[in-house]
This record gives C-alpha cells, structure tokens and sequence, in this order.
C-alpha cells in the first residue's frame, strides 16, 4: 500500500500513464505522417518532416516504455496480449520500422520518384500503424476469448469486428486531427494556411467517427458503459472529453493553436482515461468466461518487484520530463529549414 | 517445421539483425564524442568537419538500430509467452529501466545532436553527444543484465509448479549482479567500441587510399586507430574473464566452446577443428591439456565434459557453438596483432606509407562485426537447450496460442523487410561515404602539423 491505493492499482496507474503519453505524443507525429500526402509541394512535405524530426524518435521511446512498464509490472498481461494479438502485432511493429526509415531515408537522394516512394511508404506505414493501434484497443476493450492458462483460444479473424474497425478508424481520425493541429502550430505562410483547413476537415472526420463509435457502444455493447452509468461521480470524465472535443473547433477558429493542441491531447488522454474506468481491474477481459479474465491482481508481478518499480518510476519520470522538455524547448518555434535537415 | 524451431529462427534472426546496429552506435559514440571534445579543446575546423561527417553516418545507424530494436521489445510477448511469464518479475524491471533510463536520454538528446548544430552553443552540444554516447551504453547495461540472468539466474526464488511456476526477486541487486553480468557487459562494452573503432578505420582509411580527404581521413584514422589498439588488447581480459566465468557457471557451454566430451580426460584447447557429436571426438591443430592449464594452472587436471550431463541436457549443436567461438577468439587474436602492428608503424612515423596496410584496415571493418555476432551465437546456443539456465527448457517457454504458420508467415514478412532494409542501408551508407565530409578548412592541415607536435600527441 502506498498512499491509500495498493501498488497493482499504482502500477495500473502508472502504465496508463505511459499510455497516454505515447498518444499523445507519437499521436501527432504519426497523425503528421498520416496527413503527409496532402501536403503537395516538396517544400512543404521538407518542413512538415522537420517539424517532427528532432521529436519522434523521443515520443516512440514512450511505446518502448509502456511494453516494459506491461512486461514488468503485469508479464501474465504482457504476454497474453502480445501472443493473442501475434499478427496485428507484427504488422504494427513492420508499420513502425518503415515509418523509421522513410522518415530516415527520404531526404538521402535527390530524385523525385525517390522520395515520391518514400512519402507513399511513409504515409502508408503511419495509417497502418494507427489503425492497428486502434483495432487492437478496440479488441482490449471489447474483451477476447482466454483458456484457463488465460492464452488466447479465438480465431485472429474475429478482431476484425465493427466496434473494432470503427475504433480503428476513430483513432486515425483523432491522431489526423492532432497532427495537423501540431503542424499547423510549427509552420507559416501558405502552408500553415494549408493545414488550418486540413485541421478542420480532420476535426469534422474525427467528430463524425466518434459519434458513430459511441453511438454503436451505447446500442450494442452496453457494458462498456456501465460503470459510468452506475456511478454518477465517473461522469466527470465523458464531460471533461466532450468540453475537450467541443474547445477543438472553437480554438481552431480563433486560430490558437497551441490551445488547440492542448485540447485534442486533452481528448485523447480523456478517451484513455474513459476506456481505462470501464475496464478497470480487468487488463483483459475473457469474453468467453469471466473467470479467465486477466486482472491486475492475477498479472501483477511480486509485490517486492512491484516497489522496485515505482522507485524507479519516481526516479525516471522527472528525469525524462526534464530532458523532454528541454528538447521541446530548443527546438520551439516555426520550422526552418538549414544544412543539417532532412 | 514446429513452432519452436520457427520461432528460434525467428528470434535469432531478429536479433542478429538488431545487433549489427547498436555496437556500431556505442563505438561510433565514444569516437564522436573524442572527436568533438577535440573541437571543443583545440578549436580547429577539422575535428568540426570530421564530428559533422560522423554525425550524419551516426544518424542513419542510428535510425536503424531504433527500427529494428522495437521488434525485440515486443518478440517476447509475441513468440515466448510462458517464457515471459516465467522471467517477467525479474527481466520487466531490468526492460523497463532500459526504456526509462536509457533510451528516453540517448534519443531525447539524439535530437539536439542531429539537427541542434546551430541552434544551442557548442558547449550543450558536446553535452548532448555525450549523453547520447552514455544512453547507448546504458541500454546495453540493462538488456545485458537481463539476458545474463538468464544465463547465470541470482537473487530470486521460484513460486509455483509446473507450467505455472515463475521467478520472483527476492534481491534486485543480487538478480542485478549475477554471476556473469559484470564480466559479459565489459566484453559486450568493448566489443562495441571495436565495431564502431573499425568503421571509422575503413572509411578514412579508404580515403588514405584514394588520396582524398585527407587533411580529415589521417587524424581521424588515428584517432580511432588509437581506441581499436586499447580495446582489442583490453577485449582478451574480458573475454578471459567471461570464459572463467563459464568454466564455473555453465560446465556444459564451456565443455561445448571446446568440444570437450570425456570428462575423466584432460581438456585441451583448440586452434581450430571440427567436432563430430555422432562420434563424440574433435578434431584439428590444438594445444594439448591447453584448457585444463588455463583453468587449473595445470596441463594434467580433467576437467568436465559434455558426457557429464544427461543428453536432454547439453547444447544440441556442438560443432556450432565450437565453431563461433574459435571464430570469435581468432578475429580477437588478429585484431591485436592488426591493431598492434599498426601502431607500430604509427610509432615510427610510417603509418600511411604502407598502401596495402590501409587496404586491410578498409575490409577489416567486418571482422569485430562478425566477431560480435558469432561471440552471441556461441553464448546463446552454447545455452540450449535451457531458455533460464537450468530452470526453463527452450522448448517450455513458447507461446502456446501461437500457430507454426503464424509464425512462418510473420519470419518471411521480416526476411523480406530486413533484405530490403540491409541493401538500402548499405547502398546509403556506400553513398555517404562516397561523398564525404565537407570540408570548411582546406589550408588547415600544415597549421596542424606544426602545431600538433607540440600540443597535440594524438597527431604525431
Ligand atoms: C535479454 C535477453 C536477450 C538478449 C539481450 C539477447 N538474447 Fe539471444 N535469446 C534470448 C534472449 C536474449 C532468448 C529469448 O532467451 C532466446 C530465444 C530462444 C532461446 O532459446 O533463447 C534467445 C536465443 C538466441 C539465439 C538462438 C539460439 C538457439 O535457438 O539455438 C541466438 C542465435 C541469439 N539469441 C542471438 C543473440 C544475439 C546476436 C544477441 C545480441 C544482441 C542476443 N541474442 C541477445
Ligand atoms: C532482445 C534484446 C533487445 C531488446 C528487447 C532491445 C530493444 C531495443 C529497442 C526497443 C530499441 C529502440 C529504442 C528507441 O526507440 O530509441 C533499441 C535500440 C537500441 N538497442 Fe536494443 N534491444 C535488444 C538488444 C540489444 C543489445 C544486446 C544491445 C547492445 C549491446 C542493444 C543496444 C541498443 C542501442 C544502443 C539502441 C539505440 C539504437 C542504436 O544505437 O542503433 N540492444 N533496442
Ligand atoms: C580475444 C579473445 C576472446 C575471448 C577469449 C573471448 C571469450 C568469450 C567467451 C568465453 C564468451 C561466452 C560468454 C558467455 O557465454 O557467457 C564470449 C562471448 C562474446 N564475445 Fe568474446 N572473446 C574474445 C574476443 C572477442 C572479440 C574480439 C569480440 C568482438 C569484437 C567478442 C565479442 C563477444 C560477444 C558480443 C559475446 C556475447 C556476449 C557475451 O556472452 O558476453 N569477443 N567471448
């Protein structure tokens, strides 16, 4: 126990912060990648990439933590999930690597059909990427079918069901929407003007897609919404995200963006945080027979490995906000072009 | 094809991949962050011109070591999933550090060292290259320490039956260091600095060669030169030390790196050979009761053989691992030698007149590559067929819902993108170094030699 809450629930906490962490960070670079292929001049596609360049390997780093805060805190969870979810996994991991070296590669040659490869790659992997990120949410939050060994005992095929596939498609939507935002705030000129009506269009999309997401739990899968029907004080939570959902339009309109980017993290941290209350204990839930569910109490790791965790938790965290934040710092401001960009 | 065998292809190729990248970071690391300091110190425009070469080719390893490391983070969970469940007490903390300790500083700061060149002063950007340099190693600290635990398990005790038993901490710090943790981090360490040492030999030495660059290609050759002679000297204390350490710890890796069978004979120690496991003999050019000396002090003392463990219990692939080993210990001997006499050379102010020497010394780039590959091989299937040494057998520790086709599918997908991802890397690579550094400071190279004698003795 540590502060009224026991260190599985700590530990619950902490990995859920990562989480969002990664979201909202990897969220814009990949949303950025996602958008990519609007952008048309290659100037423009130049500075969109720089936008993100000193950043995105540092937000990926988030991802890496989160599968070793899940690894360790919760290995039974860990592995359950990662060998349930083998081919989704895979694809969302290869995603990655060429999300990593188109970014790397593209600006190594000069010839047009070069770097035309790289951009389709690059916007290819990033939606690829995010809709795995979001099918395989999606499965997590509906609950898969768990043996008594709590291993997966389905067929890869049902992952891709409606709820899931709209989840999939809400979080491309939400990610577009927090990318374009992002660049919108690093850029000038044309361009910025550019990507103030993409950051419209994709709020519109995303707005829509949520909708439908919502609109499909609350008729079909009801006990996705039971806690925070049962227990009134939760509902802080829908109302924080909608308020955030709504400043988003507003913001955007009055052309602040950095309070426009501080709304959408705002709603994707909120969309987590909504998804973690309805599950919560469980880490994944057996559809087929609650009793295999994986809980935080029957994933955790010993209590001694759970303390030595949250040392070095308390250790970290204010490390790598430091050093984050001192990146961020020196590469504030509009995007210029020099001798060491891509 | 089982499940098993794929996913030990699978996981052997992965990282066998992965691990051409991070050594030559961590090596190419310390030589930037020489090289920068040297700027920093005698504020000559040469050592700026060759840190900024070295940054661009650091940036595009770099990229692929990331790409291809997050596969690994994940491969466990995906392929060894009673593996994980066995080891995640001990290794998710050691895993989870590694991401929060390491790789958030070295690619937060990777960032400033890449594209801050103009942005923060020269001071901070010294600061950076450095704390990318020491994220990288602490990376290899933590994956380092997991994976020796898994050789030499310490500091925990195992809670359950069966299936279902795992490994729990009782002693963080004794699980941190276990028996062969300190010792294989130091050779692991060293071999890095030897891959990254290498690469910058070649290049300048290639450029020694064709007479271009020059005023860069000779100070940076010596330069690297310099670490690739401490450390391939230092690798043979290491690697003393982790063969000591397997003689204690692992009796069947070591009678397997020699192809030891009888255990009432006197162990020698091999040159090179062959090893027949159907027949249970070894051949070729060897220092009789060699191994027995360098373990007891004494060429009559027996030490023990593969025949000492059950069948179920020993490597399977003898010949292999005896075989990776002797490769990795000769390069290591030629690597002295190469390095030694180079220097030498250096000594006596004849080091760039020998053309063939620098034709070496552009090839030998491969050779702590597959030093560091092969010394991997021989320590991971010199460990078979125990996942945990003595605790999990290999064949234990997979993912049960995983399908052999599953598997198959997804080895093929990461043959097909590794083969891509190898030739664009070197096609790349070959360009950039075909290009070469730009230089600001043509006129600077007497400057130098005058200067150098007197304040500089890296340049003599
Ligand atoms: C912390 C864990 C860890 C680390 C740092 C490494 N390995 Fe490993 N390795 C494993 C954990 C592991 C494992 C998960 O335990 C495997 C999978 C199957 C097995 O038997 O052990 C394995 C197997 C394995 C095999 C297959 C052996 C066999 O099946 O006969 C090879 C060739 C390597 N590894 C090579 C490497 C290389 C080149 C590494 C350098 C980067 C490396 N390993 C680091
Ligand atoms: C199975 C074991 C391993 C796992 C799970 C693993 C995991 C990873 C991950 C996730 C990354 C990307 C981090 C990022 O996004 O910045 C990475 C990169 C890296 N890894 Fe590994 N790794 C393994 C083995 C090793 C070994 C044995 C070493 C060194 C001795 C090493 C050293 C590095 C370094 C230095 C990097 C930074 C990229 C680079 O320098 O090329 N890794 N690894
Ligand atoms: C000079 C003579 C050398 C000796 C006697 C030696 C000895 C050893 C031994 C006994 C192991 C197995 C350790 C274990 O299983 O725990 C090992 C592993 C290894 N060696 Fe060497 N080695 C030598 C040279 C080198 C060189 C030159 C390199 C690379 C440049 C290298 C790279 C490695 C690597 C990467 C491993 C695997 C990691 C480990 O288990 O420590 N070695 N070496």
């Amino acid at each position: 126990m540590f502060l009224g809450l026991d260190y599985n629930t700590w530990w619950f906490l902490v990995f859920g912060a990562v989480i969002s962490g990664y979201a909202i960070l990897d969220g814009f670079d990949l949303g950025a990648g996602a958008l990519h292929l609007f952008l048309k001049k290659e100037e423009s596609r130049r500075i969109a990439l720089n936008a993100i360049g000193p950043v995105w390997d540092g937000n990926e780093v988030w991802l890496v933590i989160a599968g070793g805060a899940l690894f360790a805190g919760f290995p039974i969870a860990y592995a359950a999930v990662f060998s349930a979810f083998y081919l989704p996994v895979m694809v969302f991991l290869i995603g990655l690597i060429w999300r990593a070296v188109a970014i790397e590669f593209r600006s190594k040659e000069p010839g047009k059909l070069w770097r035309l490869t790289w951009d389709i790659v690059y916007t290819f992997a990033c939606v690829v990427v995010t809709f795995s990120l979001g099918l395989m949410l999606g499965n997590v939050a509906l609950g898969i079918p768990l043996n008594e060994e709590k291993e997966f005992s389905g067929s890869m095929l049902s992952f891709f069901n409606l709820f899931s596939i709209l989840v999939g498609i809400t979080t491309l939507a939400l990610f577009m929407m927090h990318g374009a935002i992002y660049l919108a705030m690093k850029t000038e000129n044309r361009l910025y003007v550019k990507l103030t009506v993409l950051a419209k269009n994709f709020t519109i999309f995303f707005v829509v897609a949520f909708s439908l997401t919502t609109l499909y739990t609350l008729l079909y899968i009801p006990h996705l919404s039971d806690k925070i029907r049962s227990n009134p004080q939760y509902f802080i939570f829908p109302v924080i995200m909608i308020l955030a959902i709504a400043s988003i339009p507003r913001q955007l309109k009055r052309g602040n963006y950095r309070l426009a980017f501080l709304f959408s993290s705002l709603t994707i941290a909120s969309l987590l945080i909504a998804v973690a209350v309805e599950v919560f204990p469980y880490l994944l839930y057996a559809s087929n027979n609650p009793a295999n569910s994986i809980t935080i109490d029957n994933a955790a790791s010993s209590a001694k490995t759970m303390k030595t965790l949250l040392i070095i938790a308390m250790i970290g965290t204010p490390l790598v906000a430091t050093y984050t934040a001192f990146v961020f710092w020196t590469f504030k401001g509009k995007v210029k072009l020099d001798e060491m960009s891509y | 094809m089982d499940v098993e065998i794929l996913s030990r292809i699978q996981f052997a190729f992965t990282i066998a991949f992965h691990y051409i990248y991070p050594p030559l970071s961590i090596g190419l690391g310390l030589v930037l962050v020489i090289m920068e300091g040297l700027y920093l110190k005698t504020g000559l425009k040469i050592y700026e011109d060759m840190t900024r070469f070295w940054i661009r080719i650091f940036a595009l390893i770099f990229g692929l070591g990331v790409a291809t490391g997050i596969i690994m983070e994940f491969e466990f969970g995906t392929n060894w999933a009673t593996y994980s469940k066995y080891v995640g007490d001990i290794f998710g903390s050691a895993l989870a550090a590694e991401g929060i300790f390491a790789f958030a500083l070295e690619s937060g700061f990777l960032g400033i060292l890449l594209f801050g060149w103009n942005r923060v002063s020269s001071k901070v950007h010294f600061l950076s290259t450095i704390m990318v340099f020491l994220g990288s190693m602490f990376s290899a600290v933590w994956i380092v320490v997991a994976n020796s635990w898994q050789q030499t398990p310490a500091g925990y005790h195992i809670v359950g039956e069966g299936l279902q038993a795992r490994a729990e901490i009782t002693d963080f710090w004794e699980m941190v260091f276990n028996p062969s943790s300190m010792e294989r981090l130091s050779h692991v360490w060293i071999g890095a600095f030897l891959a990254g040492a290498f690469l910058v030999l070649s290049v300048h030495a290639y450029y020694i060669r064709k007479g271009k660059h020059l005023a860069i290609a000779k100070p940076g050759f010596k330069i690297a030169l310099a670490v690739a002679t401490i450390f391939s000297l230092a690798q043979l204390f290491t690697g003393h030390k982790s063969a000591d350490g397997v003689a204690k710890n692992q009796p069947a890796k070591l009678a397997a790196l020699e192809g030891h069978y009888d255990s009432s004979a006197v162990a020698d120690m091999y040159l090179m050979g062959w090893v027949n496991n159907k027949t249970q003999t070894t051949t070729g050019i060897k220092i009789p009761g060699g191994l027995s000396f360098l373990l007891h002090q004494d060429f009559k003392t027996p030490v023990t053989g593969l025949n000492a463990f059950k069948p179920e219990d020993r490597p399977g692939q003898v010949n292999a691992v005896f075989q990776f080993y002797h490769i990795m210990v000769a390069i290591g001997m030629l690597l002295i030698a190469l390095t030694l006499y180079a220097s030498l050379l250096w000594w006596r102010g004849k080091l760039f007149e020998n053309n063939w020497l620098m034709g070496v010394f552009v090839w030998a780039v491969l050779l702590p590559q597959i030093a560091n590959q092969a010394g991997w091989f021989a320590a991971e299937m010199g460990r078979q067929p125990w996942v945990v040494y003595n605790l999990l057998r290999t064949s234990d520790a997979l993912s049960k819902a995983v399908k052999a086709e599953q598997v198959l599918v997804s080895l093929i997908l990461f043959t097909l993108v590794y083969s891509i991802l190898l030739v664009l890397f070197l096609y790349l690579l070959n360009k950039k170094i075909k290009h070469g550094p730009e230089l600001t400071a043509p006129n600077e190279e007497k400057e130098i030699e005058a200067k150098s004698i007197r304040e500089n003795p890296i340049m003599n």
